[in-house]
């Protein structure tokens, strides 16, 4: 059994699925998002408090954290051993046609890492209590607030934009190779997911880049 | 015309190594690369009064996997679906500076300059790349059923000659389009069926054993196969060893 757990292709799977998992998140939070232009404060924080409180979201949120985590560590284990499988390098580079972004996953991932870390100091640990300094405003806690304080400075929005143009790269290769890695590779159906990994690692990423740059510019 | 050669050289296993250039005049283009290498060596032998440059080589109609070089960043040099004895000087202009490296991969230690040790493939060739039939009278043919289209597939994958490009060029000297070809190749046919399961668990263990890196997804073993291998058939691969647990 012990194996099979450790074997590469199992490692893979996992990374696959848990990357799979962490997919359908980032729309559901993306539109949780839009409701930050909205003039009126409420809407989002009681969408904040909503996925806060809800128990159904308490479990799901228990299943993504171990995702990441992982995602992350198996990422990192199977990197190591890549790089290990190649001690010596060519010195005349590579030059064969790749899916490009894949050269970069441990680094596009490494970016989305560092959004994370922030991301969690700014809103995460806060809502679990672990770090203070939140303003209250009636019954539920101001995420709005919060979220108005950092994207109106340059030099988060500036963070912000990098680590999700890091996450669009990343999404170029992880969507479509995680269902190769899945074993599901098909005449007809590959190059539609391929397509709508394409869509998917456009759009997403900037929908998220695009709320910063309107509130900065326009709120 | 005349080029210049950049050569990895390494005196034995444990030698440091590295490159040396040579300028070699009057290479005609219809010379396949290995051929140019036997004019590098018999010069450096008769005239140069050096040792010749050790490499790989037998068929040389590509058919046997035993050539096999890294040639300006690319297995196998610049021409699509070719090993490295079937590349011809033509693919190259005068005046240009050629960079041969052997494959370099853990799993296949360099043994002396453009030599590299492929025990590795067989290795995985003993740990599933067979099936177990008995001996005696050979049945009839057409009493095991095989649609088209699998004996097809299976003869796609069967092709696969060993050469090692696909470690060679795969950013990860992962040897999972090998593995998935042989995979392929047996899981197919009906007498490949029986040991399925046991096959796909022996292969991946023993990949993971020797050192070869993991897949991912990149690519690069497809678009250099010499045989034109295909990536499906890696998807097979983790179909198949799913199956087996």
């Amino acid at each position: 059994m012990n194996k099979v757990i450790a074997s590469s292709i199992s490692k893979k799977f996992v990374m696959a699925l848990a990357g799979l998992f962490l997919l359908t998140f980032l729309p559901v939070h993306l539109g949780i998002n839009f409701l930050l232009l909205n003039p009126d404060p409420e809407p989002f924080n009681e969408a904040a408090e909503f996925m806060a409180t809800f128990p159904v979201i308490k479990i799901v949120e228990i299943i993504l954290m171990l995702a990441i985590l992982i995602h992350i560590i198996y990422g990192i284990v199977l990197q190591i051993q890549n790089w290990l499988a190649r001690p010596r390098r060519y010195s005349s580079g590579s030059k064969s046609k790749t899916s490009f972004f894949s050269k970069f996953m441990i680094w596009t991932g490494g970016t989305i890492f560092i959004f994370l870390v922030i991301h969690f100091l700014n809103f995460y640990f806060i809502k679990l209590g672990l770090v203070d300094g939140i303003p209250v405003e009636g019954e539920a806690e101001d995420f709005y607030s919060v979220a108005y304080q950092l994207f109106k400075k340059p030099v988060y929005n500036i963070i912000y934009w990098v680590c999700f143009a890091g996450l669009g790269l990343h999404l170029f290769h992880a969507f479509s190779s995680a269902f190769q890695t899945l074993g599901l590779n098909h005449r007809i159906w590959t190059p539609v997911i391929n397509f709508l990994a394409f869509v998917y690692a456009i759009i997403i990423p900037l929908g998220f880049m695009s709320i910063p740059l309107i509130i900065w510019l326009f709120k | 015309m005349n080029i210049t050669l950049k050569i990895w050289r390494q005196k034995n296993k444990d030698d440091k190594g590295g490159f040396v250039k040579y300028q070699l005049d009057n290479v005609s283009t219809e010379m396949t690369f290995l051929e140019m290498l036997d004019y590098l060596n018999e010069k450096l032998v008769h005239e140069d009064n050096d040792e010749p440059v050790a490499f790989d080589s037998d068929c040389r109609e590509g058919i046997c996997g035993a050539c096999g070089l890294y040639i300006n960043g690319r297995p196998n040099g610049p021409q699509e679906g070719v090993t490295t004895c079937q590349l011809t000087m033509s693919a190259f202009k005068d005046g240009d500076t050629i960079t041969v490296e052997p494959w370099r991969s853990k799993s296949f230690p360099v043994m002396k300059d453009l030599v590299v040790d492929r025990t590795a493939f067989d290795k995985l060739i003993e740990a599933g790349g067979y099936i177990s039939v008995n001996t005696g009278a050979a049945p009839e043919a057409n009493s095991i059923p095989v649609p088209k289209k699998n004996a097809d597939r299976a003869f796609d994958a069967g092709i696969c000659i060993g050469c090692g490009t696909c470690v060679a060029s795969c950013k990860n000297a992962s040897a999972m389009l090998f593995v998935s070809a042989k995979i392929s190749q047996l899981a197919l046919l009906p007498q490949g069926k029986v040991e399925a399961k046991e096959r796909a668990r022996n292969l991946v263990k023993t990949m993971d054993e020797l050192g070869f890196g993991n897949c991912s997804n990149t690519g690069a073993c497809e678009a250099e196969c010499p045989k034109d291998i295909k990536l499906t058939n890696i998807a097979r691969l983790n179909r198949e060893y799913y199956k087996a647990y």
